[in-house]
């Protein structure tokens, strides 16, 4: 594919002409400095997306957006059942549902001062984390269906935290039409102890503190302050997710061919939304997200109870919870008409305005709570959905900083002690149990996430509402 | 021999050898590396697998895919594969030891193999594999 030419269209906003086997124009949300450092390949990602049958309107990159596999990371399509559009395991990814989570705690940065190492260690105690780790419940091939049709629903029904959780959780806690037949016995074994578990990688759960408020009405009404601590979760549907992404990308990969879908990449591969296949991976996908929703949840029961235990006046009420590796049916206007699309979203967040009929009511006037997780050592920011990001990329924003380093640059380049260090200078306490995990996630290997955030508000993908910075992190 | 190569997102494994038995056996020795120090890795317990593909590069994916699998539900990390290689069909014994995070402070957890930069080669009488994992 020849390089791709870039449009500037707004301060924020640049696209890239059909060329090639382009049906639909690439388009990439970013600032100058964020489009320059832009991986080439991410970008010619974003034209091989644009190439997938029954696309709608364009294909999309978040601010954040970095190489992925297929879909770059940050990318966002939309695809129409009813015009041969495909759904694409590649364009969900493996991690199916990994999301954010966030919970306020009705405690101040005061109350937390003085017994943070306690409650660090506490947290990297009780919570199961890291490659090997198994939770603390084991299910049953029957109960693991349960949990696969039922999400967070089904975790709040087993006693893992209350009803009110669910509105605060898209599609409340629980998405439709997941068909755990659809998932291999592989995928059920492979989950069988995990369940409560954080995970890896970039995986982690972190105390925060709100430093900032950038809109005081709408962080009134998410219930947010300057001072107020937060805990935010970040993990997904775990080995389950995982294996139904092999099972699934395999078959897709044998059958896309047969569909005539000519595939620039082998890891976007696709078939029709209305095939077998196709509706097959749905029920399958859609189960995987009730596992993330409902992994997340017991997280949550397992850092309230810390919590209390040691802070008997904390609350951990709901903030939101978002997914960032879906693929959902939503209803979006397209050219002054209402379509019905699939939107995939790889490590891009939903961003519904105010007014949208998933909204909690208490959110109805404000928007949807959009949870962008910086790095160990850098903000974290709250967003708040906007309606003009329907228009502009079917209601979607970034989902965190993005790596602009590989893992294995950053293993050279920095060693974990030294990490822990530097951040505990800086009273942030970090807990990991491995050091060159902590290399590789080093905050310099990730784009400025303040920059990311900056251009997601200036191109009106989102509002911001606060700015978060951590105190605790525990790694996965 | 076996190395990491470097992905924006994930890591990037390649392994040269050979034949592809050995390419194929060291592949997996740099999937072990993603997470822990092979030589860290007792030879203890062995599993056996066996997996076949419509070709060299898929049956590179379904492989290292069937390793990543007794990691997870095993609970396990493997430093000895012994890989044979008839008709497409792979048949391997592979030997590790259980996860004891204090002892292989695991890095990252390795989630699939992807088909990003997918390529099995055969150059001058030397085979090299490589692909990108998800972590």
């Amino acid at each position: 594919m020849a390089k791709p030419e870039l449009k500037r269209v707004s301060e924020n906003i640049w696209q890239i002409e059909p060329f090639g086997k382009m049906k639909v124009p690439g388009v990439i949300f970013a600032d100058s400095t964020l489009i320059k450092d832009m991986d080439e390949k991410t970008i010619s990602q974003v034209c091989n997306v644009a190439a997938l049958p029954g696309i709608v309107k364009a294909s999309f990159a978040m601010p954040d957006a970095h190489m992925g596999y297929g879909f770059c990371i940050g990318g966002v399509a939309a695809f129409d059942p009813e015009a041969g559009g495909v759904i694409s395991g590649g364009g969900v990814g493996f991690d199916i549902a990994c999301g954010v989570r966030t919970l306020h705690t009705g405690l101040s940065e005061d109350d937390i001062a003085g017994i943070s190492e306690k409650l660090a260690e506490a947290l990297f105690r009780d919570i199961p984390a890291g490659l090997g780790s198994t939770g603390n419940i084991t299910l049953s091939t029957a109960q693991l269906d349960n949990m696969l049709s039922g999400g967070a629903v089904w975790a709040v029904e087993k006693g893992f935290g209350t009803k009110e959780d669910l509105d605060f959780i898209e599609e409340g806690g629980c998405v439709k039409g997941a068909i755990p037949a659809k998932v291999s016995p592989q995928a059920k074994k492979r989950q069988r102890e995990e369940m409560g578990t954080l995970g890896s990688g970039n995986h982690y759960l972190e105390v925060q503190k709100v430093v900032d408020i950038y809109d005081e009405q709408i962080a009134e009404g998410f219930g947010l302050k300057k001072g107020d601590c937060l805990v935010s979760i970040h993990c997904g549907s775990r080995g389950l997710g995982h294996q139904i992404g092999t099972d699934y990308l395999r078959e897709m990969v044998s059958q896309a061919a047969s569909f005539g879908i000519d595939l620039p990449d082998r890891e976007l591969a696709s078939v029709p939304v209305n095939s077998p296949l196709g509706q097959d991976y749905l029920g399958a996908m859609r189960s995987g997200i009730n596992c993330a929703l409902a992994n997340r949840q017991i997280l949550t029961e397992l850092a309230r109870r810390i919590f209390t235990r040691i802070f008997p006046k904390a609350q951990l009420k709901m903030l939101y919870d978002v997914s960032h590796n879906t693929a959902k049916v939503e209803e979006h206007k397209v050219d002054g008409k209402s379509k019905s699309l699939l939107i995939h979203r790889k490590g891009a967040t939903r961003s519904f305005g105010p007014g949208s009929s998933d909204l909690p009511a208490c959110y109805k006037a404000l928007g949807q709570p959009v949870l962008i997780g910086g790095t160990m050592g850098t903000a974290s920011y709250i967003l708040a959905g906007t309606n003009e990001s329907e228009s502009l990329a079917f209601s979607s924003a970034c989902h965190g900083a993005g790596r602009s380093m590989s893992r294995t640059q950053a293993a050279k380049q920095w060693q974990g002690s030294q990490i822990v260090r530097e951040l505990a200078g800086r009273q942030i306490i970090i807990k990991s149990r491995s050091m060159r995990g902590l290399a590789e996630e080093a905050p310099d290997a990730y784009k400025n996430v303040s920059a990311v955030v900056e251009a997601t508000a200036n191109a009106g993908l989102a509002k911001k509402v606060a700015k978060l910075l951590p105190l605790i992190c525990v790694k996965g | 021999m076996w190395e990491h190569f470097a992905h924006q997102a994930d890591i990037g494994i390649r392994a040269i050898a050979e034949s592809l038995n050995s390419a194929f056996e060291e592949a997996a020795l740099a999937l072990t590396a993603i997470v822990t120090e092979p030589n860290n890795v007792a030879k203890i317990e062995s599993v056996k697998i066996e997996c076949s593909a419509e070709n060299n590069e898929l049956l590179l994916v379904n492989w290292l895919n069937s390793v990543i699998y007794e990691v997870a539900v095993r609970k396990m990390l493997f430093s000895r594969f012994e890989v044979r290689i008839e008709n497409l069909k792979v048949s391997a014994t592979i030997w590790g030891e259980k996860i004891n995070q204090q002892k292989h402070s695991p890095a990252v957890e390795p989630k699939a193999v992807t088909y990003n930069q997918l390529s099995v080669k055969n150059e001058n009488g030397k085979w090299t594999v490589q692909c990108v994992i998800d972590v």
